[in-house]
């Protein structure tokens, strides 16, 4: 079971690059018609669109699972949170740092409460956002 | 938004088509998500769910577009959101989001939403916030 001592693990950094074809290809699978989006070559991205990002170039999927022993099995999506700070656009290159920030055990240890904060900054070194996440540990009953 | 919205407005409202086995099929491509427990039944019945059921980032990506039908993605400063129960297949969605908070913040003008996420059954699956500038 995960415990306090993975609270300040770091992962690999990520780096995406908003590809016009890729985000035209997330717009259209939630049915997403708004023009703003689709306005050129400085569109928006959709306000869900970083945590995309950082799935599609992790160069090790579910890197923070395997690192803490987590069985993806077991895992669902607690909460998630975004604080944007600076526009990011098509064509920016961004870089991700997945940093463990907080492990609660809820329910006598029945589950696990898992906080991975990620800052988000550009090619040009702007701290673009914040991506925060939590996840929920099942652990398996001792029998 | 043409104009200042008041407390108590409701200024996000969609509603979305049910989630078939096809669209999780594509949002696990287009999100980079490939966690089989959304996609492939088999993974799903030996993890201990009946079936597959929608990746919790498709339903926030709905309530994203519902929020941003109504503000410019510009405009938002923060975007949270907690996963209340699991959003099953064939869930017919309705994102809303009502003004509770006028506040000054970062040197502008800000309103605060609360966000809702329900099924066809008035179940609530996502209740989320957000802070956008005015």
């Amino acid at each position: 079971m995960v415990d306090q001592s993975a609270v300040g693990r770091s992962f690999t950094p990520v780096t995406a690059r908003v590809e016009p074809g890729r985000l035209r290809f997330f717009l259209d699978t939630l049915g997403e018609t708004n023009p703003v989006y689709r306005d050129g070559s400085a569109a928006p991205v959709p306000p869900t669109y970083l945590f995309c990002l950082e799935m599609m170039d992790a160069t090790v999927p579910f890197e923070f699972l395997t690192a803490l022993g987590i069985d993806l099995a077991r895992v669902l999506h607690g909460e998630q949170r975004f604080d944007y700070h600076a526009p990011v656009v098509v064509g920016d290159t961004l870089t991700f740092h997945p940093r463990v920030t907080g492990v609660t055990d809820k329910k006598g240890g029945a589950m696990t409460l898992i906080v991975v904060d990620t800052p988000v900054t550009n090619q040009n070194g702007v701290h673009v956002a914040d991506v925060s996440r939590t996840i929920v540990v099942r652990n398996a009953r001792p029998s | 938004m043409s104009s200042a919205p008041a407390v108590g407005d409701r200024i996000v409202h969609k509603e979305f088509p049910p989630i078939t086995r096809h669209r999780l099929a594509l949002y696990c491509g287009a999100s980079g998500d490939h966690n089989p427990i959304h996609v492939d039944i088999d993974f799903a019945k030996a993890a201990g769910f009946p079936d597959v059921f929608a990746h919790g980032m498709l339903v926030m990506g709905y309530l994203g577009q519902a929020l941003t039908d109504a503000v410019a993605p510009s405009r938002i400063r923060s975007f949270s959101t907690r996963f209340a129960a699991i959003t099953q297949l064939g869930a017919a969605l309705t994102c809303e989001g009502t003004v509770t908070e006028l506040i000054e913040q970062g040197g502008e003008k800000r309103a605060k939403l609360a966000l809702t996420t329900k099924d066809q059954n008035g179940e609530i699956k996502l209740a989320g916030e957000a802070i956008i500038a005015l």
